[in-house]
């Protein structure tokens, strides 16, 4: 239990009768020890230039993405095109600094779709226990078995169409894909908060809310919650993670973004009758996906150390 | 005698599980005036505690049932109050603190948030106010140096500390009634003896009741003026504590009184005696026996006490045991 962790060696141990020691609150605690892990923190830091980068990057490199030049086709990385072109002679670089703001989106929305569904069902069903907990866990298990590739080709097949005609091609796809992923992602994240609920709940410190007078919304909200968000937290970077394969694998397959709009996923599609010519073609957006999956990787590595209170390193 | 503070009638706690009812509190009767100390004593497994989460109805249902019996607090029954009017009791009315310091604090806010959260919940204070109360309170449990701890995390608190967190949380709102179920159990003797003194000084200053649960006779004489002896779910004896300690009225009393450690005992052969002990194990409160729980370990058993359960017998004004067999056993002390 956090409660019995042993005095933190920062406020006890070292300092002197004479200095005053600073009260040391948890999320200081948290990223002292996130700050140890070299590689999480250099996935941080990739991670923020990266989405530094797709953000300012039309400012720094104002080329519009859909600009067709055949004088100029599946050229290699020179210093007009640093990153090349495709078949049309478009920028790829302009089109990767786009395609990362949908592909980071992605992976971001269908996250915090899937955790806050994950969540609320997750709370749910470890605080009532009984036949509202087995229906619940029984929904999760159902969605676990469900083939999820060829449902996703359904749904996006079926849906597709009527979106685009009525929110317009990008908005639309990107609420079908977010959702479509969150959808299919948040069993793991119910079932972790479950677990975490059935063990807080009978907790001393929740009884002794409870003695004290709070409501059941009350320990959940102030009480439970809190304490059960370290690996959730934890879960979600994984989960951005592989929303961003997961739309890559659409995309790839034809079934996300179309050719106008540049995922990363769909640059690589379109990518792939050239490997032969233009390499460069594929290599970048594959590479971008790689170095941020692996960085989100070593990012949730570190926080699950940060965020467990039993480490004291 | 006026209107007890809380009086609890044949009160009958049970649970339900796959061998059985479990007979946790079967029949119990107490009553607490204003500002009176009054102890439950008893070995593990006897009720205590059940009884005490009984009374802030936190007994989980199911599995647990209040199957019979009344808990009246200034004259009103708290046994069939829904959960809403029972949380405007707790805190405000009733107060507990528990066995485990350690963990009765909840790891992700500081210790001045936990105590300021049940201010405001309670007493509808502002967020300056309620830090204000929360310093005095720090204050009034003697944590050196309050408006710099109060913005600690309780992993930064010893377990003696944090217990005298929980009690400033428990007194916050002025509690009529405070239960303390074992406070000291998970300290070390030293920190024990502190802490006590600290809800002595408490309970003096606030006219306050107590109801103390411990299975420490020590700590009994010591913090309360009448006493309560508990076996299988049921209260075996009762009195002025000083008188039961004298008398040791009921056969189960008197084998708690033996079995207590003492320091200074005399060794022999270079060697200290071993603990006395009662004989025989608490009975499984699944089928509890038809007549006295204490039949089967008793030395002065006869065949009527297993018959019907013992009715409470006087033996002085205000001290009463549940035996009928009374006058042998005090003849043959």
């Amino acid at each position: 239990m956090s409660g019995s962790t042993p005095a933190s060696p920062t406020v006890n141990a070292t300092t002197g009768p004479a200095r005053e020691p600073k009260p040391v609150s948890l999320g200081m605690e948290a990223w002292r020890r996130f700050r140890r892990h070299r590689l999480a923190l250099a996935g941080a830091i990739i991670l923020g230039l990266m989405a530094l980068g797709v953000v300012l990057g039309p400012w720094i490199w104002p080329v519009p993405i859909n600009e067709i030049d055949f004088t100029a086709r599946l050229q290699g990385p020179s210093l007009s095109h640093p990153f090349g072109t495709d078949d049309l002679g478009q920028d790829l670089l302009a089109r990767m600094i786009y395609g990362g703001r949908i592909s980071l989106a992605v992976g971001v929305v269908a996250m915090l779709i899937a955790v806050i569904v994950g969540v609320v069902i997750g709370a749910v069903s470890g605080i009532s226990r009984g036949s509202i907990d087995a229906a619940l866990m029984w929904v999760a298990d159902l969605f676990l078995s469900l083939p999820q590739l060829p449902l996703l080709l359904l749904v996006i097949y079926l849906f597709r169409d009527s979106l685009k005609k009525y929110i317009g091609a990008e908005a639309g796809i990107f609420i079908l894909i977010v959702v479509v992923i969150g959808i299919f992602r948040w069993m793991p994240v119910a079932r972790l908060v479950r677990a975490q609920f059935l063990s807080l709940r009978e907790k001393e410190f929740v009884e002794a809310a409870r003695a004290l007078g709070a409501s059941t919304t009350r320990q959940v909200v102030r009480h439970i919650l809190p304490n059960a968000l370290g690996p959730v937290i934890v879960a979600a970077t994984i989960d951005v993670a592989a929303a961003i394969i997961f739309e890559s694998t659409l995309s790839f397959l034809g079934l996300g973004f179309p050719p106008d709009i540049p995922s990363w996923g769909r640059l690589l599609y379109d990518a792939k009758d050239h490997l032969d010519v233009a390499m460069h073609w594929a290599l970048f957006p594959g590479g971008a996906i790689f170095l941020t999956v692996l960085s989100i990787t070593y990012l949730g590595d570190g926080l699950r150390d940060a965020l467990d209170p039993r480490r004291v390193m | 005698m006026t209107q007890p503070l809380l009086s609890i009638e044949g009160l009958k706690t049970h649970f339900k599980t796959d061998d059985g009812m479990i007979h946790a509190v079967d029949g119990v009767d107490l009553a607490i005036q204003r500002g009176e100390t009054l102890g439950v004593v008893g070995e593990s497994g006897c009720g205590k505690t059940v009884t005490a989460m009984t009374v802030m109805k936190l007994v989980a249902m199911p599995p647990g049932k209040i199957v019979a019996g009344r808990i009246l607090w200034q004259g009103r029954d708290l046994v069939p109050l829904g959960p809403d009017e029972m949380r405007s009791i707790r805190a405000k009315e009733i107060a507990i603190i528990f066995q485990e310091p350690m963990t009765s604090l909840n790891p992700v806010y500081s210790v001045g948030e936990q105590i300021a959260e049940v201010i405001r919940l309670h007493e509808g204070l502002g967020q300056r106010a309620a830090l204000e109360k929360t310093i005095e309170m720090l204050k009034l449990v003697h944590i050196s140096n309050p408006e710099r701890r109060v913005h600690d995390y309780p992993h930064q608190f010893s377990g003696g500390m944090r217990q005298r967190v929980m009690i400033a949380m428990a007194l916050s709102c002025r509690p009529k009634l405070l239960i303390a179920d074992e406070p000291t159990t998970a300290l070390d003797v030293t920190i024990q003896g502190e802490i006590l003194a600290l809800l002595h000084e408490l309970v003096a200053d606030s006219g306050m009741a107590l109801l103390m649960i411990s299975h420490d006779l020590g700590v009994m004489a010591r913090m309360v003026a009448r006493l309560l002896v508990m076996y299988g779910g049921t209260v075996v004896e009762s009195g002025p504590t000083a008188a039961v300690f004298a008398r040791r009225a009921h056969p189960y009393t008197r084998g708690l009184y033996a079995a207590r450690p003492r320091l200074g005992t005399p060794t022999v052969d270079g060697r200290k005696p071993r603990l006395v002990t009662i004989p025989g194990r608490v009975p499984e409160l699944i089928d509890l026996p038809s007549g006295c729980p204490f039949a089967d370990r008793c030395a002065w058993v006869v065949d009527a006490c297993r018959a019907a359960p013992p009715p409470p017998v006087p033996v002085e004004p205000g001290h009463a045991a549940r035996c009928i067999r009374l006058d042998a056993v005090e003849a043959s002390a």
